[in-house]
């Protein structure tokens, strides 16, 4: 199987992340990591391979500093790399950035190609899904499980409120995958080491931008959201807080 | 492009999904506001009875696009039948609830038709003859407003509790039943039978108190800290979805979109940070108590009494207090 996994760097969960000057967009002077559902598609790719043995290539889209993250996956175990850099691809729409990749990986073959079900920045929870129609691709989203069958694979989608569903397709085929479809690795330090002698190809704006457009959405204004509720806040140390709090729960909300 | 705005309104297995009727509130109110006609459609196999039920409310008209190929759903057929349908009754924007089907489909629906969709909004906004949409970024640290900047139409779906169901005014409609063709070889995916995994043991729906625990619990051995406060306010333990897919806890103790919607006397939310997909979960709470160290943690936007601290400095003291109250 010959599998490829979009992976995309976002700001560090805990980070606090602060607005630029034109509020359209956050300052990007903040700490990144690996988006979170695209450490368990990589994982999930690297589990696919292990048994049906062939190749697992990553591709992320961003500027220098995104190369971390296909730095991770190589030590983690993938066997080559495919870097869009370029600070534009930050502000894509999803349309465009998947016809970047697709542009990126014309020339290639995969049989499943793997995504993150949704990115934690944008929160488009489309990439995937446009990709395959680019390709002309069958799709299934939020899968928590793949098993090979002898026409293709079986996946198992997650619905809504503890409901699933199995759904057989042919390949190849573009699946996103949900967080917790399996228990990430780490990066061994031999990995770390091998990391440094994969192939990595770096793809330029320039060389993806004729199958790209103008962006169809944009963000005009990006701010704290308004309080919908009048929060009241407890303050002290420890003891005087917990005090204030157990004071709340008997007299106001009356569950105590 | 005719200045129409269609809902398409979900149903699985011939149900209507109830969610639907908020997002034929905000149909009517975008309708209200801009002066555009409001159209529903119902998309699927033998499901003129829910056209009907959507034909009593005030819409100009209620498409019921047929075909034997959209049962089970697939997003194949979804996408085939209804950028056909859109081609021939274009519409200048098309709302959806924010499903998991709809997620399914919806992406590939608006690249065929070389458009866009914006997803997950929670309002809108109509300034100077324009319409923007708001969306949650960055985990629900920022809002958005967004334009669309195409030929449409314009697709935009809502998360849950965006609009209000029993806002929704009544009416009465044409339905127009519209079939479509899904030829052989569209539909390349093959669904088998929705199902539900053993039997949940804890149903926390029927939960008085919550106390439930986020990435901020840090371990799987200071669970045990949460528990304890559960214990002393009598309540029972859930947890966000990371804690579960770690396994710190059982899937059946999960709340948001992928596990259980609650509405409890009391939501303590411990190192909760608020994303939306767990927001979703808890926002009817009567009462919500955040207690996180990030004083910037979305949580608190929806608390009714907030803490920002430490949660192992505080929840010892704190379950002290609460055994001294009950005696």
């Amino acid at each position: 199987m010959k599998i490829l996994v979009c992976m995309k760097q976002v700001p560090q969960k805990d980070a606090a992340l602060k607005l630029n000057d034109a509020g359209t967009w956050i300052r990007e002077d903040v700490s990144y990591e690996v988006n979170e559902p695209d450490a368990f598609a990589l994982e999930e790719a690297l589990r696919q391979k292990e048994k049906h043995t062939g190749e697992v290539v990553v591709v992320t889209a961003g500027p220098a500093r995104a190369l971390q993250v296909l730095r991770e996956a190589l030590a983690k175990g993938a066997d080559r790399a495919i870097h869009l850099e370029d600070n534009a691809f930050v502000g894509l729409d999803a349309y465009n950035t998947a016809r970047a990749i697709a542009a990126a990986i014309k020339d290639e073959k995969f049989d499943l190609i793997f995504t993150g079900l949704q990115s934690d920045d944008y929160g488009y929870a489309q990439t995937g899904v446009i990709l395959a129609e680019i390709l002309g691709l069958p799709h299934a989203t939020i899968i928590m499980q793949i098993e090979k069958t002898d026409g293709g694979i079986r996946v198992k989608r997650e619905l809504e409120a503890g409901f699933f569903q199995f759904v057989d397709m042919p390949l190849p085929a573009v699946l996103t995958i949900q967080s917790g479809i399996n228990k990430l690795r780490y990066a061994t330090l031999i990995g770390i080491k091998q990391a440094k002698t994969k192939p990595m190809r770096k793809v330029t704006l320039a060389e993806v931008q004729s199958a790209m457009g103008a962006n169809l959405q944009k963000i005009e204004k990006l701010y704290v959201p308004q309080r919908s509720k009048n929060t009241e806040f407890l303050e002290g140390p420890p003891a005087e807080v917990a005090k204030k709090l157990v004071e709340k729960l008997k007299n106001e909300l009356r569950v105590i | 492009m005719a200045d129409t705005i269609l809902v398409i309104v979900e149903q699985r297995e011939g149900k209507l999904n109830r969610v639907s009727w908020e997002t034929i509130a905000a149909g009517q109110a975008i309708a209200a506001q801009t002066g555009w006609t409001l159209e529903a459609a119902v998309v699927g196999s033998g499901v003129a009875a829910i056209a009907g039920e959507v034909a009593a409310k005030k819409v100009g008209k209620v498409y019921d696009v047929e075909s034997a190929r959209l049962e089970p759903y697939t997003p194949d057929a979804f996408a085939h039948a209804l950028k056909a349908f859109l081609e021939k009754h274009p519409a200048k924007l098309v709302l959806m609830p924010h499903t998991y089907q709809v997620r399914d489909f919806v992406p590939k629906l608006a690249t065929a038709l070389q458009t866009t969709a914006i997803t997950d909004a929670i309002g809108y906004k109509y300034e100077g003859g324009r319409l923007l949409f708001t969306r949650q970024m960055f985990q629900g640290k920022f809002v958005a407003d967004v334009s669309f900047a195409g030929e449409g139409p314009c697709f935009v779906t809502f998360q849950n509790g965006s609009f209000r169901a029993d806002k929704v005014e009544a009416g009465a409609a044409a339905v127009e039943t519209v079939n479509v063709d899904v030829p052989d070889g569209v539909v390349r995916n093959q669904a088998q039978e929705v199902f539900k995994e053993a039997k949940q043991a804890v149903d926390l729906t029927q939960a008085e108190i919550i106390v439930s625990v986020g990435r901020g619990i840090k371990e799987q051995k200071n669970i045990e800290l949460a528990k304890q406060l559960a214990d002393a306010l009598g309540g029972e333990l859930a947890a966000s979805r990371p804690i579960c897919d770690n396994g710190w806890l059982r899937m059946d103790r999960q709340i948001g979109s992928s596990g259980q919607t609650v509405a409890p006397k009391l939501y303590l939310a411990l190192g909760i940070s608020g994303a939306i997909q767990h927001i979703v979960g808890m926002k009817g709470s009567r009462s919500i108590v955040a207690i996180n160290k990030d004083s910037e943690a979305p949580i608190f936007e929806i608390a009714d009494y907030a803490i920002v601290g430490n949660l192992f400095d505080i929840v010892p003291p704190l379950i002290e207090e609460i055994k001294k109250a009950k005696g």
